[in-house]
């Protein structure tokens, strides 16, 4: 069995000058890096990492921003058999006061060896090393220059078991960090041979990604994916991308680009803000492949991106979907790349009151569901329904999955593995049903909201929340609303408080908002107030999410004209 | 004529970013580096800037080493009419 190592020593000497990745910073000329560079600078960082005593298994925390240091200093950690977990940097958004308090839970529960940042970044992360029990070593990319010559057979990467952890991936927020999805090399490299497979993906394809490497979709398709398959790669930084999503289709279209994959909200997002003046002479005919995952993936979406960019040569068939999450490595199912995605009709009333999925009726109100594929070859999928009773095709419940590529569990966290791990079985947390052959992904048990692919806890968010002056502690409540314009969903919040002037009411809704934003790094917009005791609570006391949901989504339409 | 351009720009960020048209926005007050106005917003900024006044901000001007207040911004409109 074969390791990420093995993989890249093989690369390294079969085609060591083929172009591994083009890297493409905004302002910046595109730049080519080939295997045998990419990989000559991971062992200079391989020989920073030994010179600190990093062993072999020991997590190296990389704090660093899109470029080379930080692919480098990653496929670095590899070759030293070390397990390299990548750290959102520190944004605008976020304040200086919560990232360190982040990272010092995450240092707490992940124990890292070492972390990695920028000399100019020293400081901040040595004020989150304060107080922590077992400071790991803090290193620093100036102590690195240069290429490194390549032994393999020294590499402790070369001699690690297929079954160790290989990568550790976090989602954000304070109960994203705490909980590393812990990846081994053979569950790494199931997955993608597995989705490899279900896409058809050959040398001849050219992958374009935007993502950030902190999050599955980014790391595993866009990023391992290329690299340990020898397809070539555009990566792009999420900031630039942000900033002008046209950056993705002039790539595509520079690049001969073939895949790409996206998060719902991102469909929405480049065809509201592209404009023709910001296209000229683009060319998308060689895309045959866009796959929506990571947030619920809306036909109303496909639909929009494709009457926009058909006229650039962007091809219907390009429409594609998958269902994925870190706990599978990446992909659960994938859309059949020969015919797209199912598109499901179903009667809303027995969706809504009874649980299941049935053929819409004439005359009756419907919904259009969109299905996500069928299950990867190596992945078994079945709907669980109460006292874990197995469900029929069409009858919603809990998505399970079962595979040779799941986590090994959540690192550190025997707790949180036993929980969702169940006689071999991984339970998402996520509803949906299977009809012909294929996963239809409806909604959410737990209470996760996801934005623009990314998951935010509501816990983290009501923390927040109850610590602003003027909100009673513990009266308040956070939960998605799925926005239709943006394709994804919005944060809502409500918070009880005594305070009956509006003019101290905006004073606090104002705080609820700056107060979050700068500790969660999720833009909240939608505040309401509201007297003590309009929350719903549970016989023991939790704010019921979902009560309270249906409660304001109830008064907000009565009080729209 | 700046006040009008600084009143305009501040209704614009109040009723289409933050979702709150009351929200009174100092001329000076940090809009980027403070995370008032979130990247995911930035290309909505400039697009009403693009239309509004016919000046054209660069994606990689947007960002808090170019302006980070109303009264930058529109000091660097200013300087492309």
């Amino acid at each position: 069995m074969l390791t990420l190592t093995g993989i890249l020593r093989n690369q390294f000497q079969t085609s060591p000058a083929q172009t591994a990745i083009t890297l493409q910073q905004a302002g910046q000329a595109d730049m080519p890096i080939s295997a045998a560079r990419l990989l000559e600078n991971a062992a200079a960082y391989a020989a920073l990492y030994k010179r600190h005593g990093i062993q072999p298994g020991e997590v190296v925390i990389l704090i660093l921003e899109h470029g080379e240091q930080l692919v480098y200093s990653f496929f670095g950690a590899v070759l030293q058999g070390a397990v390299p977990a990548i750290m959102p940097f520190l944004t605008e958004k976020l304040s200086p006061e919560r990232y360190r308090a982040d990272l010092a839970d995450l240092i707490a529960i992940t124990q890292p060896a070492a972390i990695l940042t920028y000399p100019q970044f020293e400081v901040e992360i040595q004020a989150a090393l304060v107080g922590t029990l077992t400071a790991p070593a803090l290193l620093l990319t100036s102590e690195v220059s240069g290429p490194a010559a390549l032994d393999f057979e020294l590499l402790p990467g070369s001699s690690c078991p297929p079954d160790s952890v290989a990568v550790l991936q976090h989602s954000s927020g304070t109960t994203g960090l705490q909980k590393g999805v812990a990846l081994s090399h053979t569950a790494i490299l199931n997955q993608l041979e597995a989705y490899r497979t279900a896409i058809r993906l050959t040398s001849q394809d050219v992958i374009v990604s935007w993502l950030p490497l902190y999050h599955d979709m980014g790391l595993i398709a866009g990023f391992l994916m290329p690299i340990l398959s020898g397809v070539p790669l555009v990566l792009m930084s999420p900031f630039d991308w942000v900033r002008a999503p046209q950056r993705l289709l002039q790539s595509v279209s520079q690049y001969r680009g073939t895949l790409a994959w996206m998060p719902n909200f991102a469909y929405n997002f480049c065809t509201q803000k592209i404009r023709e003046r910001m296209l000229e002479g683009v060319d998308l005919s060689s895309w045959r492949a866009i796959i929506n995952c990571s947030e619920p993936v809306r036909w109303e979406s496909h639909s929009q991106f494709l009457e926009k960019f058909k006229p650039y040569g962007l091809k219907e068939s390009a429409l594609q979907t998958s269902y994925a999450m870190a706990e599978n490595v990446f992909g659960v199912t994938q859309s059949d790349l020969t015919r797209g995605p199912l598109l499901d009709e179903i009667d809303r009333q027995g969706f809504l009151h009874q649980h299941v999925a049935q053929a819409a009726q004439d005359g009756q109100p419907s919904m259009r569901m969109l299905s996500s594929g069928r299950p990867l070859a190596n992945t078994e999928i079945r709907i669980s329904g109460e006292k874990g009773r197995i469900l029929p095709e069409r009858q919603i419940g809990e998505i399970c999955l079962r595979s040779n590529s799941m986590l090994s569990g959540y690192f550190h966290r025997e707790d949180a593995t036993e929980k969702a791990l169940r006689n071999g079985w991984y339970y998402t947390g996520d509803y949906g049903y299977m009809a012909g052959g294929e996963l239809f992904v409806t909604g959410r048990k737990k209470d996760i909201i996801i934005i623009g692919g990314k998951n935010v806890y509501p816990q983290d968010i009501e923390m927040l929340v109850s610590q602003v002056p003027g909100v009673h502690a513990g009266r308040t409540v956070a939960f998605g609303v799925f926005d239709e314009t943006q394709g994804t969903e919005e944060v809502v919040v409500i918070a009880e408080t005594d305070e009956q002037q509006p003019e101290a009411l905006q004073h606090i809704a104002d705080e609820v908002r700056r107060y979050v934003t700068k500790n969660s790094a999720v833009a909240l917009r939608l505040v309401q107030l509201v007297e003590p005791r309009w929350l719903l609570k549970t016989s023991s006391g939790k704010t019921a999410r979902a009560a309270n949901k249906e409660k304001y989504l109830a008064e907000t339409i009565l009080d729209k004209p | 004529m700046t006040d009008d351009m600084v009143a305009q720009l501040a209704a614009f960020i109040a009723k289409n970013i933050l979702k709150t048209p009351n929200r009174v926005i100092a001329p000076t007050e940090a809009l980027l580096s403070s995370g008032l106005v979130d990247s995911f917003s930035l290309v909505d900024l400039a697009l009403f800037i693009e239309d509004k006044f016919g000046v054209l901000i660069e994606d990689t001007e947007l960002n808090a080493a170019n302006f980070d207040s109303l009264e930058q911004l529109a000091a660097l409109i200013r300087s492309r009419q």
